[in-house]
């Protein structure tokens, strides 16, 4: 497993207090219980540890760990496509 | 009219953890104030009532802990333990249940961390700020743990908050408005930003709190929580709850004077309400637990507010603060004064007031029994005091209950 897939899971298990074996990449968010106020949380862990920002529009469309694991691979690449203010 | 009694206690206190702890420092005279761990260097004072080892992880569940400030966190602490003490989640329906709770500064950690990244390093606000931030939370959390459904909200007063709380919930209970009520008050205001104004306003002790003494030099800071467990006697009595106190009276006023220098009127007028509220006189109060905040300014004035009152009788009146011991916790403090007038009642021990071994009672004040040790003693009545920043006024009224 990658390691972005392993972040997200570990999140998810400390947010809900379960173990990360219980979340698989097809899990589905509401399989896991998370609520709104969860999944924000989590945003904003992986926002802040991956130094990017999901957009708005993104968290809602993210309906899986999978889901979830992609967005934050997207928004990695887009950052580092991004060409650096002081180059 | 029904009566109210208090069936349960909890406390999280620089003194206690819990009321047993609470009662033995009390009675024993010994201090929770303490030089602060991390004090920061250019501030005034250096002490503070702290709760120490506070084990916050340990006292909330999994779905609490990413939302519970430290304010809330001593809520759930201290109310589990009244809860537990008095059985009344289980006794009754969760809508007949009020949660009602005194709160003045909100999730000041919380609030103070997340600024200082927001402010220096432009750094991003976690989504849980505003949940954790706000004064409610506290009780939001405990009637989610002990599902009850009936009124529920957070006041705030300044010093007088917890005081508030507890004479509405009383009153709500007494007019049958809820039928039980969990009640008292949570505060945490140490953090730097909070310490540095109290600092620029200079009315912290530089040494610590000593009450009504000749050589008062200020307050010291504190924070924690008391809570409640209060109901109907009938039903108390049907339930075979055991009876820790009555509440009797509850009076309120405002100075409409000045935002930080109170004025004799109004605590005089809050205790006089109180006083009638409980169909008593002025003469049947025994004990007051005092406001007492050890600043030259409060504690002049809380003393004519006295002689007001009670006249003549305020020179030999038995009067003791007890912020000497736990610290001035803002809004908390009057809902720990209140477990220490009902742990006095109960043991027919009044509380000595802490700090004047060295110089004794401000004779200018003219209260000659300011206690300087404990007294026994059986009050047919007890005053429990909170004068706000504000001229805000809560008086608490309390009798021992003798059935």
């Amino acid at each position: 497993m990658n390691p972005i897939a392993e972040e997200c899971i570990a999140l998810i298990a400390k947010q809900k207090s379960i173990s990360p074996g219980q979340i698989r990449l097809d899990s589905t968010l509401e399989e896991l219980s998370l609520d709104s106020l969860d999944r924000v949380s989590i945003a904003f862990d992986l926002e802040e540890k991956y130094d990017i920002e999901i957009p708005e529009e993104k968290l809602g469309q993210i309906k899986t760990v999978n889901d979830m694991v992609t967005g934050i691979e997207e928004a990695v690449r887009q950052k580092s496509a991004k060409p650096s203010a002081t180059a | 009219m029904t009566r109210v009694v208090i069936t349960g206690a909890g406390c999280m206190t620089p003194i206690g953890q819990d009321v047993a702890s609470f009662a033995e420092n009390l009675f024993t005279g010994r201090s929770g104030i303490r030089e602060m761990m991390d004090r920061p260097p250019e501030l005034h004072f250096s002490r503070t009532g702290t709760v120490e080892d506070f084990r916050q992880a340990e006292w909330l569940t999994a779905s609490q802990r990413p939302i519970a400030d430290r304010t809330s966190a001593f809520a759930i602490a201290a109310t589990r333990q009244a809860v537990s003490q008095s059985g009344l989640v289980a006794a009754y329906s969760g809508d007949s249940i009020a949660v009602i709770f005194g709160c003045s500064t909100g999730g000041r950690t919380t609030e103070e961390q997340e600024y200082r990244k927001l402010y220096t390093t432009g750094g991003r606000i976690h989504p849980l700020t505003v949940p954790r931030v706000m004064a409610s939370a506290g009780t939001s959390l405990v009637s989610m743990e002990h599902g009850c459904t009936g009124p529920a909200f957070t006041l705030t007063t300044a010093c007088a908050s917890g005081t508030h709380a507890i004479g509405l919930a009383f009153h709500l209970v007494r007019s049958d408005a809820a039928r039980a009520a969990l009640t008292g008050a949570h505060e945490a205001p140490l953090t730097y930003a909070f310490l540095k104004g109290w600092d620029s306003l200079h009315v912290v002790s530089p040494t610590a709190c000593r009450p009504f003494a000749a050589d008062r030099d200020g307050m010291t800071l504190g924070e924690g929580a008391a809570v409640f467990a209060i109901e109907a006697l009938e039903s108390a009595v049907a339930r075979g709850a055991e009876i820790l106190g009555e509440i009797v009276g509850f009076g309120m006023s405002s100075d409409a004077h000045h935002i930080t220098q109170p004025n004799p009127a109004g605590p005089a007028a809050a205790m006089l309400r109180a006083i009638e509220d409980g169909h008593a006189t002025p003469d049947e109060v025994g004990y007051i637990n005092a406001h007492g905040t050890g600043t030259d300014v409060n504690d002049r004035v809380e003393a004519e507010a006295m002689h007001r009152v009670f006249g003549e009788r305020a020179r030999t009146l038995s009067i003791s603060s007890t912020k000497g011991l736990h610290g001035h916790a803002i809004g908390a403090s009057g809902a720990m004064e209140l477990l220490a007038t009902v742990l006095a009642l109960r043991r027919n021990l009044l509380p000595a007031n802490a700090g004047l071994a060295e110089t004794g009672v401000d004779p200018a004040l003219g209260l000659d029994r300011v206690l300087l040790a404990n007294e026994p003693a059986s009050p047919g009545l007890a005053l429990s005091s909170s004068f706000a920043f504000g001229g805000l006024n809560a008086v608490l009224a309390v009798r021992r209950f003798e059935g």
